[in-house]
């Protein structure tokens, strides 16, 4: 292994001069009703993406599950006293690309374009109607809610995803984030047109809004564009801050029976909030137990030596409030138990001991020399200027983030798991065949 | 390396205009060597591409490439199992591998000038695999877990592997990618070898290179790495070429799911199976399922979805890049209230419509300006760059094939369209498959175990 260790410092060395240059130059202002822009002028390719995110998530639900995300829906079905057909006709016909949908933390609406002006300019117009006059027509409405319904009836017949939903209910209790985003069938079933304009009118406003602009353009170009989008919408006001995500006080194991040969297991607890002290060594000790794919230490373990799952992992997802920590793997039925036991097992022994040095190393190698990856187009570029803005981070996190990364040591990573990451105290969630059974910790 | 290309080159000069620079090269023992220049971004992605996939295999060992795929990451002599990946990943890349019916790819994704690593490892692992029985027998496990998951407990998959299996008869487009379970349970590591030595050669090979590099630089690396390897007498597939289908055919698929799913294929050509004289066809019918699915404004969407709202979804697909004739495709899920009996109606209906009333011309510059944008949007991935050299190269066809496409499309006429779908969707070459839900298990809601939850 001597020879990978001198490779890793070398590699070290070359990439932080050529990430360097990578990083993308963000220039960021406000507009004048108070909306956050951030802009990278990418001249390569005679094209824009330009994108808003609202904090108007599901989390923003309340006690009408599903609202958030069928309003987001309801968006480019009709608005400016255009119908449906029009507005995506008259995109089409320019070869823009409309987007959109909604999360938990954010909702967000996006556009791709040409910039030649006789294309750009039709479809901004489009694009301003869509994102500032949405008409929630009356029959649109009960469409696309009849759609949400059959979308929730989908998800039931699909292991993996009865098992998000049932997680997320058990990890977060009464904290908004533990709602399915896409409501349920009665909660959808309630909702009408009232109450999307409602949601609408109450959070797609210009202070809760992030405008992200990555393309062909100058400074001026996409200033006046950030204007003519934001300022179409009133000025408002940002919602208040989420609750803080409590602690589980105890193991749970929720079991849901499923005529499928393989068992899906999520495990997992609370984790890390975007702006979280702890970030750093969590990340980077999570990319050595369970984030790198076949290289991580639960994949090693599940899936290299035992072969007992396709896919073996563990990862944070990191939000406004703590999102979750996840672990997971999916297997025939009769495998079920010993897996999970692999898996707790694994867990618990880099909590007790951390990662060896020559482990941190090479997590550390593959964070800094891939990092010019993670901005090498503009899709992945705007995708992170929206993080970034949404989640209030510094202007500087793309730079900084390979410092900190380095900086990340065994004890900071020993000493992070250990008061943070509770196996004691876990959400375990398993839908498959079989009995429930003997794999309570 | 953003913005500061436009300043040293001219603000002003659109560097997209000018095509990015594709150099091909042949190594001398045979194999093929294409480089696409982007400087976009200090990234590289390289991969290498093997003409086998699930078509070249035969029935008793099939999925064996895929099998295949899986194994090329348990070790050489040089590099035992799991260095490849260690490696690779210390090098800061992004490495995996894909099998389809046509081709099997393995790629990284690193920092510019690490094309040496990933040609050393390429290169050892195109010719020195050691296929250990012990990392077989596990790996094969993780590959019926991979099916379970994708196919067996997934509805629509499974109802997408029957229909397979009925359209065609004779042509192996029949068989799946991922092998049947009975064949992947009787495989022995030495069908692994068989098809390793058959099809596992520098020239059957093409390495694609696209990013931020200097070809001279790439082709001296794949000199100094590929160039040694031994070329292998490579058999050419047989044809196998399907048997014209002599009627409609029709079959349900029973399973465990909550939602009716409607599949309709028709037998149609590709740009390798077309008529010389009629070289239009197969952009006609990529047209023609624009015309059906290209976007919220087409007619599906826009007829079916809203409209007479019939459909919770529907969408129509074709691709004129496939190795052997193909199926111009049809698929959705009824709304509520309405039965899959009359979403295969509604679905004919407007094929019906397409055979007898020419595409308005506004309709067709629409499908044409959003394949435009496309070539122009694809540009923003070097991976897809790399990719579409990778697939076109690989069912015979030639990279060059891909500015060919973007003429042809835009030559498309209304008569065109209107002629391929008279010829070819047709009731005679269609099949139909319906998933018809079983109950999941309504006697069993969910229950607690192990402690109940308090917060």
């Amino acid at each position: 292994m001597q020879k990978f260790f001198t490779l890793a410092l070398a590699a070290i060395l070359t990439v932080l001069t050529s990430a360097a240059q990578a990083l993308p130059d963000i220039k960021s202002w406000q507009t004048a009703k108070g909306a956050k822009v951030l802009f990278v002028a990418a001249p390569e390719l005679p094209m824009v993406d330009v994108r808003l995110v609202f904090d108007a998530g599901s989390s923003r639900d309340g006690d009408q599950p599903g609202v958030a995300k069928l309003t987001s829906a309801l968006l480019d079905q009709g608005a400016g006293g255009l119908s449906a057909d029009e507005i995506a006709r008259g995109l089409e016909q320019r070869g823009a690309e409309l987007g959109g949908g909604s999360r938990r933390d954010m909702a967000w609406i996006s556009l791709r374009s040409l910039v030649d002006p006789d294309l750009l300019e039709p479809s901004l117009e489009l694009f301003g109607k869509v994102l500032a006059k949405p008409d929630f027509p009356a029959e649109d409405f009960a469409r696309e809610q009849k759609r949400m319904l059959i979308g929730l009836q989908y998800e039931k017949q699909k292991p993996a995803a009865i098992a998000k939903k049932t997680f997320y209910r058990e990890l977060y209790g009464s904290h908004p984030y533990a709602s399915h985003p896409a409501g349920t069938e009665d909660s959808v079933k309630a909702l009408g047109v009232a109450d999307l304009r409602s949601f609408y009118q109450h959070y797609y406003v210009a202070r809760n809004a992030t405008v992200v602009i990555v393309g062909s353009l100058d400074e001026s170009q996409a200033r006046k564009i950030a204007a003519r989008l934001a300022d179409s919408l009133p000025e408002g006001q940002r919602p208040p801050p989420l609750p803080p995500v409590a602690e589980l006080e105890k193991a749970s194991e929720v079991f849901t029976e499923h005529p499928s040969s393989q068992s899906h297991v999520l495990m997992g607890q609370p984790g890390l909030r975007r702006k979280d002290p702890d970030y750093f060594p969590l990340y980077v000790g999570n990319h050595i137990l369970g984030g790198s794919g076949l290289v991580s230490r639960i994949s090693e373990e599940i899936r290299e030596k035992r072969g007992l799952a396709y896919s073996a992992y563990s990862y944070f997802i990191p939000m406004k409030e703590k999102g979750p920590y996840q672990l997971g793997f999916q297997t025939r039925n009769d495998q079920r138990d010993e897996a999970l036991q692999v898996l707790r097992e694994t867990l618990s022994g880099f909590i007790g001991s951390g990662p060896t040095d020559k482990e941190l190393a090479a997590a550390k190698s593959n964070i800094v020399s891939g990092f010019p990856l993670r901005v090498s187009s503009n899709s992945k570029i705007s995708e992170y200027l929206a993080v970034i803005g949404f989640y209030d981070l510094p202007l500087d996190y793309l730079n900084t983030f390979t410092t900190h990364v380095e900086a990340v040591t065994v004890e900071q990573i020993r000493d992070a798991w250990k008061r943070r990451i509770h196996p004691d105290k876990m959400v375990t969630v398993i839908v498959g065949g079989g009995e429930a059974g003997s794999s309570s910790p | 390396m953003r913005g500061l290309l436009a300043l040293v080159l001219g603000l002003g000069v659109s560097l997209a205009s000018a095509a990015p620079a594709v150099h091909e090269y042949m190594l001398d023992n045979g194999l093929k060597l294409i480089v696409k220049e982007d400087h976009r971004s200090p990234v590289m992605v390289s991969q290498v591409w093997y003409k086998v996939g699930s078509s070249y295999e035969h029935d008793g060992i099939t999925g064996v490439s895929h099998v295949l795929e899986h194994m090329m990451f348990k070790g050489t002599k040089a590099h035992p199992a799991g260095e490849f990946s260690r490696i690779i990943s210390e090098n800061g890349g992004r490495e995996n591998a894909f099998t389809s019916q046509d081709y099997t790819a393995y790629f990284q994704t690193m920092e510019k000038n690490r094309v040496k690593t990933s040609f050393e490892l390429e290169a050892d692992r195109m010719r020195n695999l050691t296929l250990p029985e012990d990392e077989f027998l596990k790996e094969v496990r993780v590959v019926m877990e991979e099916r379970r998951m994708r196919t067996e407990d997934n509805p629509q998959s499974l109802t997408w592997e029957q229909f397979n299996a009925t359209a065609y008869i004779s042509s192996p487009y029949r068989i799946p990618v991922i092998g049947w379970m009975d064949d992947l349970e009787s495989m022995r590591i030495e069908d692994l070898r068989d098809w390793y030595r058959q099809w596992y050669a520098p020239n059957n090979a093409t390495v694609v290179v696209a990013g931020d590099v200097d070809p001279d630089e790439v082709l001296r690396l794949a000199r100094r790495y590929f160039g040694p390897l031994k070329p292998s007498e490579i058999r050419p597939v047989k044809p196998r070429r399907e048997v014209t289908q002599l009627g409609i055919k029709r079959l349900q698929v029973k399973a465990p799911a909550e939602l009716p799913y409607l599949m309709m294929g028709y037998k149609a050509p590709v740009v390798l199976t077309a008529d010389k004289a009629k070289d239009w066809e197969p952009y006609a019918l990529e047209v023609l399922a624009g015309v059906l699915d290209g976007g919220s404004g087409a007619r599906l969407a826009s007829e079916l979805v809203r409209g007479k709202a019939i459909a919770a979804s529907a969408g129509a697909s074709y691709d004129a890049h496939d190795r052997m004739q193909s199926l111009f495709l049809l698929s959705g899920t009824p709304s509520r209230g309405h039965s899959v009996r009359e979403l295969e109606a509604a679905l004919r209906e407007q094929l019906e419509k397409l055979k007898q009333q020419p595409v308005g011309e506004q309709e067709l510059d629409r499908v044409k300006a959003q394949i435009r944008a496309q070539k122009v949007y694809e540009q923003d991935s070097v991976f897809y760059q790399a990719m579409q050299i990778g697939v076109l190269e690989s069912i015979g066809l030639g990279w060059r094939e891909a500015d060919n496409y973007h003429r042809q499309i835009q030559a498309v006429t209304p008569q065109q369209v209107m002629a391929v779908a008279k010829k070819y969707l047709l009731d005679d070459h269609l099949t139909v498959a319906e998933l018809v839900p079983q109950p999941i298990d309504p006697e069993h809601p969910p229950r607690r175990g192990g402690g109940s939850h308090v917060r």
